[in-house]
């Protein structure tokens, strides 16, 4: 049984007998002459092997009876971008919700499996959701910051951590670190609001990141956003992912072999009974998925022969 | 009515007629009649509204003076003259303390129907009695207190009279502030859980400051509601003649109450004195419920 | 700077079981907020509880003849106080009654109005009139009814009473005036207007929910804009309109200071309409200043009867209008 966790093995057992081939030769660089020079430096980073900061084992999340997601493996590299794509309805943000413990909100929810954090179980009994939160964030697709002003939304996780008084500092530095500092130094106390959709999106992630997580996920986040927007957040992705751990769920194919080192397949399935799931197809170096699929429902999703 | 005429023989009889006229006389003259009922029910609905603004407004303003606001309440049905002080601080004070105890009850039930009990039964069960009693008489909220505080304590004071309309006001603003919450966009509460926030702060910090403006609102159309009651205060205040403004001890008198022993009275004196209650009744009332428009539509937290 | 876990922050960093951030303080705030939604259960169980037991003595004494006897009788000069409340129940029915008459046709048409006719800027001006009419305090109502109203009304009574002398049945109920013009009519009448707000809401909020699929279907088919809401708006609402007639039940059968200056204070069953009368809420707040003792707790005794009848029609309104509501949604589903 090939390990999931070798980069080039596919997760679904049916090509078995491709694997062990794929394991034994070296990871691979394809670089595609049309790549610019700063894409292929963070792609060489791929050659180093994968280190999971969280690691996915067998996770299915049901809600109630219904298992919506089935039988995940799937390894988060450290500071790396790990990409999910895939058509809709095939569970994507299900997972990415599992990931941080989001899908306790929805009730009967359930997670089976282990979701491991540096080794961890995140749903083990004990664990504290709240922790599991601060250090695992979250960017969601519509920008959502608090009706309040610029500054006291990143106050606000901050001071959730137990931090008083005056906190400049750490919001110049949350505001830096999603690349809004210049645009909004000047009007702290101005509503959120009044900034743009993409200023608002880097206002969430700056709030992210305040808490100074270990893992940033992003549900979508410039499906809201005009492509020059769009454009800027995939920059500050790269440049995040030098110190955050990024998993992104993302439906345009393009953002993801752009931006992600790693990415991961799902596509929807029905079983005997007609009951409609999501399943995780394929899991892979970036390139390699995008140019060399090992499993024909990949190829035929990132050619555009559907989804 | 229109009867069925086969294709080929409308055809030739020409083009339809396409106008106002070729339609049905019944169906039309039917269908005028009942639009101008539904707009002259409209119109009837202002009539007393007019009229009743109109009486308060004329005969009030005959009695009103600076005195008037000012001065004790003659303690003789017979006499002429003003005051209502003593009413006016009355209705301020044991609207104000019923405020108090309500306000705050009602948003913390909001809060557990809205934010932690949602759709659970016994959540159910609690939205189902509050809005139940709304619509309770207000006279047996008055017995209620009467039976529970003044019998207890043996004295009719302010406070019993706060007590009772306290228990009015609290399902109202339940409920009222449930809508609101109801409101506040989800998201809002996933971005502060997503960063580690329990659910607490989420609710005390992002939720109820997001909704601050309508549950405000809320609270004023309540109190309007309140002070102008006076089944409640019936059995639980007595009366006064003269200011007290203590409200844990000695009889009390609010405009509500007044108005409603001068209206019974046989005498022009008393009559007047109730006109002029009235009109400081309504007035009080016509602020409170446009302050609490203004809250809404000055306050509110722009929607993107 | 790549990898941001060391050693020592490993060290640092408290374990994903660690309770920090107020844990207590979630535990605490959320009994206190289940609290406050009990109290809401606590106070009604404790209003019936309390009265109730205020007016047992009476209950025990009189037994089923409280609500069948029409001898009301709290200061005879030998004897024992009779409580018979029959004609105060009578009262209540025939003051309701009129005040749906004539209010819920007046509110139905304004809720029709407000859904179906008004023009955008109107709108505003007509949910605001309905606003103020809810605004005003009951006791205002009742002190225009009594000083203008109600004097204003004898001559019509007495125009009514006249034009319908000769027809028999008719004549009884609208027969000789009562000087004041303090009368069940003038009652309902004042009723009406009150009942109108609540009435009016809750149509407008089922009316607004027939879905335009519907109504775009009868108009369609050619029908007038009066012929769409018989098919379209009528049918669908129906149940939800039932609700809202029994709500203004309720609220008309509760209302106490307006109708109790306007009734006429009489112990009094007739058909006559234009009589003077009494009603179970009008006769506590009339006669609870002078009672003392028994007499006392036969007045609570009618606010005990009054609860239960409100809370028993509040309880199935509601009811009928949330089946109505889920009815039409399964339908339109």
């Amino acid at each position: 049984m090939p390990d999931p966790f070798t980069p080039g093995a596919p997760a679904d057992s049916s090509r078995e007998a491709q694997a062990p081939a794929a394991a034994q030769a070296g990871p691979e660089v394809h670089f595609t002459p049309q790549e610019a020079a700063p894409e292929a430096q963070d792609k060489e980073r791929q050659k180093d092997s994968l280190q999971p900061l969280m690691e996915l084992r067998g996770v299915s999340v049901f809600y109630g009876d219904f298992e919506a997601v089935r039988d995940t493996d799937l390894p988060i590299g450290q500071n790396r971008i790990t990409a999910m794509i895939g058509p809709s309805g095939c569970g994507k943000s299900t997972i990415l919700r599992a990931l941080n413990r989001m899908n306790d909100l929805i009730p009967g929810a359930r997670v089976s499996g282990t979701v491991t954090f540096h080794g961890q179980d995140i749903y083990a009994a004990g664990v504290d959701p709240i922790q599991v939160r601060r250090r695992i964030g979250m960017v969601f697709q519509k920008p959502n910051p608090f009706p309040k002003s610029i500054y006291d939304n990143i106050a606000y996780g901050l001071r959730i951590n137990g931090l008083k008084g005056r906190l400049d500092d750490q919001v110049e530095q949350a505001l830096t670190g999603a690349a809004l500092w210049d645009e909004v130094k000047d009007k702290l106390k101005m509503s959120a609001f009044a900034l743009s959709g993409g200023q608002q999106q880097r206002l969430c992630i700056a709030r992210a990141i305040a808490v100074q997580p270990e893992v940033i996920l992003m549900d979508e986040p410039c499906s809201a956003l005009d492509p020059i927007s769009t454009g800027k957040i995939e920059d500050l992705m790269r440049e995040l992912a030098e110190r955050y751990t990024i998993v992104i769920v993302t439906h345009n194919m393009q953002q993801a072999a752009r931006v992600s080192h790693f990415t991961a397949f799902f596509t929807a399935e029905v079983d005997d009974r007609q009951v409609r799931y999501g399943r995780l197809v394929e899991f892979n170096d970036t390139d390699r998925l995008f140019t060399n699929p090992t499993d024909e429902r990949t190829e035929a999703y990132v050619t555009g022969r559907f989804g | 009515m229109t009867t069925t005429v086969p294709p080929a023989e409308r055809a030739a009889a020409g083009p339809p007629s396409l106008r106002h006229s070729a339609l049905a006389p019944r169906r039309r003259i039917t269908n005028r009649v009942a639009l101008a009922a539904i707009t002259l029910a409209l119109v009837v609905a202002v009539v007393p509204l007019a009229w009743v603004t109109i009486s308060v407004l004329a005969r009030g303003f005959e009695i009103m003076s600076w005195q008037f606001l000012t001065e004790d309440i003659p303690n003789s049905y017979r006499r002429h003259g003003p005051g209502m002080a003593p009413a006016i601080v009355g209705t301020f004070l044991i609207t104000g303390m019923a405020a108090l105890l309500a306000v705050p009850l009602g948003v913390f039930g909001a809060i557990y129907l809205n934010e932690y009990g949602k759709q659970k039964p016994l959540a159910q069960v609690i939205r189902t009695m509050a809005d139940v009693m709304t619509g309770v008489p207000s006279i047996v909220m008055g017995l209620f207190i009467y039976t529970v505080v003044v019998v207890a304590t043996g004295e009719q004071t302010g406070f019993a009279g706060s007590l009772a309309l306290a228990c009015l006001m609290l399902p109202i603003v339940i409920r009222s502030s449930e809508e609101i919450l109801r409101l506040v966009p989800d998201e809002l509460r996933q971005a502060s859980l997503a960063l580690g926030a329990r659910q607490w702060r989420t609710i005390l910090t992002v939720v109820v400051p997001a909704a601050i403006s309508g549950i405000v609102s809320g609270a004023l159309l309540a109190i309007a509601r309140a002070a102008g009651e006076t089944a409640p205060l019936v059995a639980t205040i007595g009366i006064a003649f003269t200011v007290n403004p203590n409200l844990f001890s000695g009889q009390n008198t609010a405009l509500p109450a007044q108005i409603f022993r001068n209206a019974s009275q046989p005498f022009e004196g008393a009559q007047e004195r109730a006109w002029g209650a009235a009109l400081t009744l309504v007035v009080i009332v016509i602020v409170f419920t446009v302050l609490a428009r203004v809250v809404v539509s000055r306050f509110a937290i722009k929607e993107r | 700077m790549t990898t941001r876990t060391t050693q020592e922050e490993e060290a640092a960093r408290p374990a994903l079981t660690s309770k920090t951030g107020g844990v207590r303080a979630e535990r605490l705030f959320s009994w206190w907020t289940l609290a406050t939604g009990l109290l809401v259960l606590a106070v009604l169980a404790l209003i019936l509880i309390t009265t109730t037991k205020q007016a047992w003595p009476v209950f025990q004494d009189m037994g089923l003849r409280f609500i069948s006897s029409s001898t009301w009788d709290p200061n005879p000069a030998s004897g024992n106080p009779v409580f018979g409340a029959l004609a105060f129940i009578y009262g209540t029915a025939v003051s309701s009654l009129i005040a749906l008459l004539i209010g819920v046709p007046i509110s139905i048409g304004i809720a029709l109005f407000l859904t179906e006719l008004a023009p955008r800027r109107l709108r505003g001006s007509a949910v605001m009139v309905v606003d103020m009419l809810a605004a005003i305090p009951s006791v205002v109502f009742g002190l225009w009814g009594v000083l203008v109203l109600a004097p204003l009304l004898v001559p019509v009574y007495r125009w009514i009473h006249d034009v319908f002398a000769p027809v028999p049945g008719l004549k009884s109920i609208f027969g000789e005036p009562v000087g004041t013009g303090r009368s069940f009519m003038t009652a309902g009448i004042i009723l009406a207007i009150m009942i109108i707000p609540i009435v009016t809401s809750i149509s407008r909020e089922v009316m607004s929910t027939v879905p335009q699929a519907n109504k775009d279907a009868a108009f369609a088919l050619g029908a007038t804009q009066w012929e769409m809401i018989t098919g379209a708006v009528f049918p669908h609402s129906f149940g939800g309109l039932v609700g809202a007639v029994m709500l203004g039940l309720g609220r008309a059968m509760g209302e106490t200071i307006a109708v109790s200056l306007v009734i006429g204070g009489a112990t009094n069953i007739t058909p006559n309409v234009f009589a003077g009368g009494n009603s179970m809420a009008a006769v506590i707040v009339q006669q609870f200043g002078e009672s003392t003792g028994t007499f006392t707790a036969a007045l609570i005794g009618l606010g005990v009867v009054l609860f239960a009848l409100t809370v028993v029609i509040n309880v199935a309104a509601r009811v009928v209008v949330r089946r109505a509501e889920i009815r039409v949604q399964g339908a339109a589903t």
